[in-house]
């Protein structure tokens, strides 16, 4: 029963602690400076088809 | 053309290999199902040979691309067909099953028909039927949109529809043949479960492939959810499904783990199949068809990401909320339960996400009769996720577990949830794949929605009452501490219950009937003479200057 003790013991202190920074650093993330503008642009990306479409052609040239 | 006889040939030899099985299997219900193989393979290959199409062919020696400026929607367009098709096979099963509860009779003598049979093909019909298939066809609609890019590898996108499909009849044709492995939402037997897993690999490739050729730089949040499915889905289906087949020509098959831990892995699996695949799928149509019929951006992005991860780190955590009070470690129980609290707010958080959406187009929910429906699926999400903390409560579940108020609380998330927002996503895509100028008629997606409403209304409310009374009753002591009513006392206390759910189902089964005729017009190319849904009051009489009268 070694295993599960020390399977056990490693989940419920550095397992979790891992996973609990994991997640604030993620949630952290979207509060990034400049992230208001970049999610603006990613929520209203599915409408502007015209837009994207002359950014491409803009590289093009 | 050697291509063309290598394929043909192919698809003989699959179904000679599976003719071969038949022929030395160790039990009928293998044989059977290799039977429906080898029919699958030798009309795949009659399909090949007839429908060779030179012009295809010559495309495809000259290495041609397809029609680059156009979305590959084929595989969208079956599967639109294909949701309407297993909805309606898994909404009439749910009925007559719902009816075989409250008379017994329609178990009709026959094994291939008893309750125990029908269930699980209700069950899988409506989940993974009707619901899979409405996962496939959006996430193949939405992330070309989202990605403006076809689909990666277009032969694997046909494979994974048809493939599926083959999984769903060799699921539903093994259960009312007795095939079963008896874990709940994984019934299929091993040959199966490895079909599903090549699909499902298939499928995993031809998502990520396209976002991996994507054109936009970002990759919008419902491909983030959709993701998160395949892939949770896929290490679900694995581990759950971890046995030792008996014979390699027989059904049969004995799990890997054994008792409590048995137990375990089946709810880890239960809980995040309602998880990932009815909730952050769904969720993924969620967030591309509400902003898109709305008409606005989702009302936070930043919430639809904190949305994400939340999700993704705290369900994997609530399965052990269906093994209260039995063998599992009080830990461990205790730990699902605090888990499942903990899910509330990430749940309710999507869905103010979803209806805050609409801020500023309130309207457009008196107007649009598919935001109605959208309105509708999310108030569901936000009430079955809120229920479903509550009954993981220890104290709660010991009165609910067990009782209808577990299918009712399922019910509610399934045809509330799961089934409007699939509705509002059909709605949203037929005219649009089909190139319609809009669906045969909106008013019949306003009956549609009410019928359906209603039906929910009527199925989740009586299993209420029938759950919180079996509950009680069950749990009644006399004042000489024997037990006051026996089982089946309870079972007919439950009769009009039953008969109200029913005619719950009815009233569903009727508007997906109505929605199944809808959209059928709609690719027919009909329009229906209707009424609009608005007019704005034009009062010709009224409509003129005001002229002031001359003073007299």
């Amino acid at each position: 029963m070694i295993d599960y003790h020390l399977l056990r013991e490693f989940a419920d202190s550095w397992g979790l602690l891992f996973m609990l920074l994991t997640f604030l650093v993620l949630i952290g993330w979207t509060f990034l400076p400049g992230s208001r503008e970049r999610h603006h642009d990613a929520a209203n990306m599915i409408f502007d088809e015209a837009k994207s479409l002359d950014k491409e052609r803009d590289n093009v040239q | 053309m050697v291509s063309l006889v290598l394929r043909s040939g192919g698809w003989f030899v699959v179904a000679l290999l599976a003719f071969l099985a038949l022929a030395f299997s160790a039990d009928t219900g293998f044989a059977i199902h290799m039977g429906i193989v080898m029919l699958a393979a030798l009309i795949t290959m009659w399909v090949t040979m007839s429908g060779a199409d030179y012009g295809s062919i010559a495309r495809g020696i000259l290495r041609m691309p397809a029609d680059q400026s156009r979305y590959d929607d084929d595989p969208i367009r079956w599967g639109v067909i294909a949701i309407m098709f297993w909805g309606l096979a898994g909404f009439l099963a749910g009925l007559y099953i719902a009816l075989q509860l409250a008379f017994p009779v329609l178990n009709l003598g026959l094994e291939w028909t008893t309750f125990g049979r029908l269930r699980p093909l209700h069950t899988s019909a409506v989940i993974f039927a009707f619901g899979g298939n409405a996962l496939i066809a959006t996430s193949f609609y939405v992330v070309q949109r989202t990605c403006r890019a076809r689909l990666a590898f277009p032969a694997l996108a046909r494979f994974v529809f048809w493939g599926y499909q083959l999984f769903i009849v060799l699921a539903a044709t093994g259960y009312l043949l007795g095939i079963t492995e008896a874990r709940e939402y994984a019934e299929p037997e091993w040959y199966v479960d490895l079909w599903l897993t090549v699909v499902w690999v298939s499928y995993l490739a031809v998502f990520v492939g396209t976002i991996v050729k994507r054109k936009e730089p970002h990759i919008y949040v419902a491909n983030w959810f959709f993701l998160s499915f395949i892939l949770t889905v896929a290490m679900l289906h694995l581990v759950n499904n971890l046995s030792m087949p008996v014979s390699l020509l027989g059904s049969k098959s004995y799990a890997a783990f054994s008792g409590v831990q048995d137990a375990l892995t089946q709810w880890w699996y239960g809980h995040n199949a309602v998880g990932f695949f009815l909730t952050a799928g769904f969720l993924g149509m969620m967030y591309y068809f509400v902003p898109k019929q709305a008409e606005r951006p989702v009302y936070s992005y930043r919430l639809s990401i904190i949305h994400f991860w939340s999700l993704i780190f705290l369900y994997i955590w609530a399965g052990p909320h269906h093994l209260h009070y039995t063998a599992l470690p009080d830990w461990a129980q205790t730990m699902g339960m605090v888990f499942s609290v903990m899910l509330w707010m990430p749940s309710w958080g999507g869905m103010i996400n979803g209806l805050m959406t609409l801020n500023g187009a309130w309207d457009k929910i008196r107007t649009d009769p598919i935001i109605r429906m959208m309105v509708m699926a999310l108030a569901f999400y936000g009430m079955s996720t809120f229920e479903g903390p509550m009954l993981s409560i220890k104290a709660v579940n010991s009165l609910s577990h067990y009782t209808d108020w577990t299918v009712g609380h399922v019910h509610s998330g399934a045809l509330g949830w799961n089934g409007m927002i699939t509705f509002a996503a059909v709605y949203y895509m037929a005219p649009r794949l089909w190139n319609r100028q809009r669906l045969y008629s909106l008013r019949m997606v306003n009956w549609h929605f009410w019928l359906s409403t209603v039906g929910i209304v009527l199925y989740a409310a009586s299993m209420w009452v029938a759950g919180i009374m079996q509950g009680l009753m069950w749990r009644e002591y006399g004042a000489d501490g024997y037990l006051v009513y026996s089982f089946a006392e309870v079972v007919s206390a439950m009769f009009p219950m039953y008969v109200i759910r029913a005619a719950g189902g009815v009233l569903y089964l009727s508007g997906a009937i109505l929605m199944a005729y809808n959209v059928w017009m709609t690719i027919a190319g009909h329009l229906r003479e209707e009424k609009p849904m608005t007019e704005t009051p034009y009062n010709e009489a009224a409509d003129r200057p005001l002229v002031v009268a001359p003073a007299e």
